[in-house]
């Protein structure tokens, strides 16, 4: 496909401004841009089929199935959309008087009260933009703890070996040292492992729960214990609260600090990859630590400083606050019930087909490893990925967590009917079958999308970042 | 109670029973019984779409929206041409996911590259990544980008906005490393106090032009200051002044990092914005977050895809770059939608139109008794002295649907887009006048 600058022609544009009504003032000569702006020439008719063109060539939550695990691709209700473009919302400056905004810092407020409920926590900052950006946030307020009592001894993030990625690259930006710790048998923390690894250095240990393998860790009580015991803190990297939301708590399990998702268990849109919105929140020991905007607040005295401009993705916070609200108290248990009912069902449904990386009741997702099917046939959980797209499904996560071999993870979400998991189960098994029977189709995989198979190895070699522009 | 829930209770129940299940608690079998939740949440009862609309728009009533508005400070009132609000909102594009699976996410990936294209069009860069969460944060990168094991300092102006700075402080002491103000002169940085502060420690200077209070950095001065101690140069330039101005690629920079709300974000009480970050050539391997190249499919078609992943998280850990994941994607494609509605005249004329009415609302409050503070060159923004109660003056504009400049140590920080009339100026200005006399 054609791209916008190649649909260019020399004079066309749109006509959007009125006809001028003060004086021309020049910038200084010496301050004027020489280079010419090589920005498209293209009528608004171009544009609308442009874009359209290219949502076509794209694949939401709109288009269907779409269980990518660990990243929650719940429905995205529209309603929520068009509260945050209310005037009141969209159209108000992150620096009026906060008397004059205080449509907004009621969203803030409630939606602060709401998550507080849920998680067990006292106070929550909506300035993270994401979730990384909140374990970033959250690891400081730890670090701010610790150098507030003086004990700058602690200066390690235990982190399982299970654990997203972002984990120990927000530990190291937060200037940690990462102690990787290997998962037992049971993808569940080794708790000999833990004991060993905690210490005066410890400054916190950082945990996903339900895990990464989509198993709620039943030693929770005794790891958080563990952690506590040896002076550190508990992190709760929320990316999984969907399982859990209005069934059991972070704050009541021992964590001491969470950050959320808001773009997965909220329901707010992801945006082919952000804005997202990753709120941390605290307990009230820690809440002297949290950010402030320098421009827009207060900051405290101990505040840990901030980590980007203003409040956070207001816009985010808003959608997220109408999910909240329409749920309400037994809607939001009822949801996390669902996706791991959801889960559990479509997993019940391929144990014949598959190997589970682990056969045990999972919460909203599972992990499946290809491993011996890959070993059997040369199909690989890539080739059964790619299978999938073909059949106008959005693979599992792949090759997630690191400990499972040709991992795919699959998280279904609350929000699919019976039926969807039925059809994505049927799709799966005929995968299956297709690999022992003609692999070399799943290999060639996927034949009906808009491209077939990328050459990645040639866009990472000789990179072709931008457009040639004449 | 709302729910969007499809499966109904008996079929729910029908599933549980088909996995061998009685109950939904039987599903949480793992979680220790001491923390299972018994009761409810104290939270209210959930609530029907037209209750929830209800509900907001009530909410929304008690913030206060200003038909005008002279304040800027970071977050600019731009107008919104329609097909950008129409193309943002698609939700093929609105409700994807990161673009892993190539082969069904060409849309997303294809506005990407188009967005990093326009983005090195307008820094005069060699390469931008495809977003970061805001423009404070992208300084705070571009810090981290610049650091090795000798150099370590970061020097940052305090003409850049507060938040920025707030923002690199925090990044850096993360990292355990040091950050020096660069004082100013004058309104501006002083460039003889930049070149006494620069060591071989000084990893980079991080310049905002037009800088917090609307001027004109003596930026080429500063960038080559920086380059003959060794240090790297980050700039950022507000991006509609980008259309008129001298580029950061032109100057010579390294790093260009911007705020990009002014290209088609509305205000939305800070966010969500976008940040822009494009850099020279040299420094592609050290840019943080996600990348779009071309490449071809199997069958030779022109293909995109997210590169140079060995730099990021998911498989550098603990090493990577950077710990962005998801980033501010859709404002992207937002912002490339901006940009292809306004064409190369359109932004020229849109940045010309606020830098015009700027200098007429500040000669228009001079003349009701607002001094300028400063006399260098500015865009859309400038600072004036205030002889009486900024909140007495603000006060009286609001009162008439004006949302004034921002109170500043120095006075008040006014901002005039191409969306503030003539007519409005000259009743902001009456109002002024008749509050001074």
């Amino acid at each position: 496909m054609k791209l916008i600058f190649e649909k260019s022609r020399e004079g066309r544009r749109l006509s959007i401004l009125p006809p001028a009504d003060v004086p021309h003032t020049a910038l200084p000569q010496d301050l004027c841009r020489e280079a010419p702006l090589r920005l498209p020439q293209v009528a608004e008719c171009d544009i609308d089929r442009h874009y359209a063109a290219l949502a076509r060539r794209a694949h939401g939550v709109c288009n269907g199935f779409y269980p990518l695990g660990s990243c929650t691709m719940k429905y995205n209700p529209r309603i929520d959309e068009e509260i945050a473009a209310l005037p009141g919302f969209a159209g108000i400056h992150p620096l009026q008087r906060p008397q004059t905004a205080q449509g907004g810092r009621e969203v803030l407020s409630l939606c602060e009260a709401m998550l507080c409920e849920i998680t067990g926590m006292d106070a929550v900052t909506f300035q993270p933009a994401a979730g990384a950006h909140g374990e970033f946030t959250g690891l400081l307020l730890i670090k701010a703890y610790h150098e507030d009592r003086g004990d700058m001894a602690r200066t390690k993030i235990i982190v399982p070996d299970s654990a997203h990625g972002t984990n120990p690259a927000s530990a190291a930006m937060a200037g940690y040292e990462v102690v990787n710790i290997p998962s037992g048998t049971d993808g569940c923390v080794d708790l000999e492992a833990l004991r060993a690894a905690v210490g005066p250095d410890t400054a916190s240990l950082m945990l996903t729960n339900p895990n990464t393998v989509g198993l709620f860790d039943p030693n929770i009580l005794q790891i958080t214990r563990i952690v506590h015991e040896a002076g550190g803190l508990c992190y709760y990297d929320g990316a999984n609260l969907n399982a859990i939301m209005g069934v059991v708590r972070p704050g009541d399990m021992g964590f001491d600090v969470v950050h959320l998702n808001l773009h997965k268990t909220f329901a707010t849109p992801h945006g082919g990859g952000g804005p997202g919105s990753g709120p941390v929140g605290c307990k009230a020991f820690l809440n002297p630590f949290m950010p402030q905007s320098c421009l827009g607040g207060t900051p405290g005295e101990k505040s840990m400083g901030q980590v980007r401009a203003f409040y956070g993705n207001f816009a985010v916070v808003v959608k997220a606050l109408c999910y909240m609200l329409t749920l309400g108290a037994q809607g939001i248990r009822e949801a996390a019930e669902n996706a791991v009912l959801n889960a559990n069902y479509m997993m019940h449904g391929l144990k014949g087909t598959y190997d589970m990386a682990y056969d045990h009741i999972c919460m909203h997702e599972f992990v499946m490893t290809l491993d011996k099917l890959k070993k059997e046939t040369g199909v690989s959980a890539l080739d059964v990925a790619k299978g999938l797209l073909d059949a106008g499904i959005h693979p599992p996560t792949m090759y997630f967590p690191l400990i499972v071999h040709e991992a795919l993870m699959v998280e279904p979400t609350e929000t699919e009917s019976r039926e969807t998991l039925d059809e994505a189960v049927d799709v799966l098994i005929d995968l299956a079958k297709t690999a022992r029977e003609n692999p070399q189709v799943l290999h060639d995989s996927p034949l009906h999308t808009p491209i077939r198979r990328p050459d990645e190895v040639r866009a990472a070699r000789s990179p072709k970042l931008k457009a040639d522009l004449p | 109670m709302g729910s969007y829930v499809p499966n109904t209770r008996r079929e729910q129940e029908e599933m549980l029973r088909a996995i061998g299940l009685a109950q939904m608690s039987d599903l949480y079998a793992d979680v220790p019984e001491s923390v299972f939740l018994q009761k409810p949440l104290n939270l209210p009862e959930g609530m029907g779409e037209m209750q929830l609309r209800a509900r907001m728009e009530e909410m929304a009533s008690h913030s206060r929206v200003f038909p005008v508005i002279l304040r800027g400070a970071g977050a600019y009132h731009h107008y919104i041409p329609s097909i950008v609000k129409t193309v943002s909102s698609r939700e093929e594009f609105v409700t994807a996911y990161t673009p892993y699976q190539a082969e069904i996410s060409q849309g997303i990936l294809q506005s990407i590259f188009e967005y990093q294209t326009m983005m090195c069009e307008l820094t005069g860069m060699d390469v931008s990544n495809a977003s970061i969460y805001d423009g404070a944060s992208a300084a705070a990168e571009a810090a981290a980008m610049c650091r090795d094991r000798k150099r370590t300092v970061t020097l940052i102006s305090a003409t850049v906005h507060p938040d920025t700075i707030a923002t690199v402080r925090t990044y850096c002491h993360a990292a355990g490393t040091q950050v020096q103000i660069v004082p100013k002169r004058d309104g501006v940085t002083d460039t003889d106090a930049l070149c006494a502060m620069l060591t071989q420690q000084t990893a980079c200077v991080i310049v905002q032009t037009p800088n917090f209070y609307g001027t004109f950095e003596h930026a080429q001065a500063l960038v080559d200051a920086t380059h003959a101690a060794g240090a790297k140069a980050v700039l950022s330039c507000n991006p509609m002044a980008l259309a008129l101005m001298k580029t950061p690629g032109e100057l010579g920079a390294d790093i260009a990092v911007t705020e990009g709300q002014p290209l088609g974000m509305p205000l939305s009480y800070g966010g969500p914005y976008l940040g822009i970050m494009a850099a020279k050539q040299a420094m592609m391997r050290k840019l943080p977050g996600r990348i779009v190249g071309e490449t071809v499919d199997t069958q030779g078609n022109r293909a995109f895809v997210l590169t140079l992943q060995a730099r990021e998280q998911h498989i550098r850990r603990e090493k990577a770059s950077s710990n962005i994941c998801s980033n501010q994607a859709l404002c992207a494609l937002t912002a490339g939608a901006y940009l292809t509605a306004m064409g190369p005249d359109g932004l020229r004329e849109v940045a010309q139109r606020c830098m015009n009415n700027a200098h007429y609302l500040q000669q228009a409050l001079e003349q009701a008794g607002l001094a300028r503070v400063g006399n260098a060159p500015f865009f859309h923004e400038f600072v004036t002295a205030c002889p009486v109660s900024k909140d007495k003056l603000l006060l009286a504009l609001e009162d008439a649907g004006i949302l004034g400049g921002l109170p500043v140590e120095e006075g008040i920080l006014w901002c005039a887009t191409e969306q503030v009339s003539r007519e409005n100026m000259d009743r902001a200005a009456a109002i002024v006048r008749e509050v001074l006399s």
